[in-house]
């Protein structure tokens, strides 16, 4: 309910380019990897996972 | 000082009775209406019972206390007043610490309502017994059941408020996907970000469109605990497929911004779009929530006429 306490646990990406930052980062080789990657990390963090443009999720812990 | 020498007296005796009947009865058909409140653990139906025959004895007792006359005895309603209180923090606080366990949020402002008005029906039950001591010491038998029927209906229909059917119009409305948002009808509700997720919420969401039918009702369901209730009420009765590890499957409730609409999602156990409506129809109206902005309208331009 709080929207202060949502915080990004993690990123998932297929464009290195795009992304740097605090949160923790994983690149993906190709699509299908980047949606394996982001259902098992939702799954293990209990967090949402979010599209962002061009082949980059997030996962989001909502407060 | 001996404020309990009247319970020898059998007239009194009777009189007391009266009041305390009527006054537990009362409590007893205003704990059956809030089922959908509160899941109602049969120690809290007992501590409830046990609560409302105290408070309907202290309403009973007022009257033979006045006519003896000890008026000081009558002070002890203060007390009662200070017990009652400690009914809605122990309320409150059972509610807020189960909140951290639940699913689907009940959200302060609902708990808060529940814990007033649990407090609120033992005054109710205080005047009940009151009343009907009253009638039975002046009016006899006949007049004290006539004015316990006559307190019960009045607290019924006074206690049982305003539901959300009364100041809205709940319709069906469709699910879809516009880029990663979903959307209820035009209302943009989150971003699903895996089309597997997707997918299942098409499949078996459901969503209604809240329509308020004025601008109080807009500034109402504007607000966010009245939306969580809504939203906790749809879960309670549809049941809900959320668990923690999916937290995608939240039931949620967001406005239009421009029309004040509210749509809201649900993955419920059971499809059943009339049930839904039906819930979200039941949905109370939080006391904290309801606003009148169109009355306090007049208000403001009596304010501004006598201003200039």
């Amino acid at each position: 309910m709080n929207q202060n306490t949502d915080s990004i646990l993690a990123v998932v990406t297929v464009n290195k380019d795009k992304v740097s930052g605090g949160a923790p980062i994983f690149f993906a080789r190709n699509e299908d990897e980047l949606v394996s990657i982001s259902v098992n990390l939702s799954r293990i963090l209990d967090s949402t996972v979010h599209e962002l443009e061009g082949g980059t999720y997030i996962l989001v812990k909502h407060g | 000082m001996n404020a309990f020498g009247w319970t020898n007296q059998p007239e009194y005796l009777a009189v007391i009775l009266a009041g305390v009947l009527a006054g537990t009865i009362s409590r007893a058909l205003l704990l059956r209406i809030d089922y959908r409140q509160y899941p109602g653990y049969p120690h809290g139906y007992l501590a409830h019972l046990s609560l409302g025959f105290i408070s309907s004895a202290l309403g009973a007792v007022a009257v033979p206390a006045i006519l003896k006359p000890d008026y000081t005895a009558v002070t002890f309603l203060a007390l009662a007043a200070q017990q009652f209180r400690e009914i809605r923090n122990m309320e409150r606080r059972t509610l807020e610490s189960l909140e951290s366990t639940e699913l689907v949020k009940r959200g302060l402002d609902y708990i808060e309502g529940i814990a007033r008005t649990f407090e609120a029906r033992n005054y109710l039950v205080m005047g009940t017994a009151f009343a009907t001591s009253l009638a039975a010491q002046f009016g006899g038998f006949f007049a004290a059941v006539v004015t316990a029927l006559v307190a019960l209906i009045v607290s019924r229909v006074f206690m049982s408020g305003e539901v959300i059917g009364n100041i809205c119009d709940v319709v069906p409305a469709t699910l879809s996907f516009k880029g990663p948002i979903l959307m209820v009808d035009e209302i943009g509700i989150m971003n699903v970000g895996l089309a597997s997720m997707r997918a299942k919420i098409i499949k078996d969401g459901l969503a209604v469109k809240i329509i308020p039918r004025d601008g109080n009702a807009r500034a109402t369901i504007h607000d966010i605990g009245q939306r969580n209730a809504l939203a906790f009420t749809a879960a309670v009765i549809l049941g809900t497929k959320k668990d923690v590890d999916i937290p995608e499957f939240t039931p949620m409730a967001r406005k239009n911004p421009d029309t004040g609409d509210v749509g809201l999602y649900i993955l419920p156990v059971e499809k059943d779009m009339e049930q839904l409506i039906a819930a979200i129809k039941l949905t109370p109206v939080l006391e904290s929530a309801r606003s009148k902005p169109l009355t306090a309208g007049s208000v403001t331009k009596k304010a501004r006429k006598k201003a200039s």
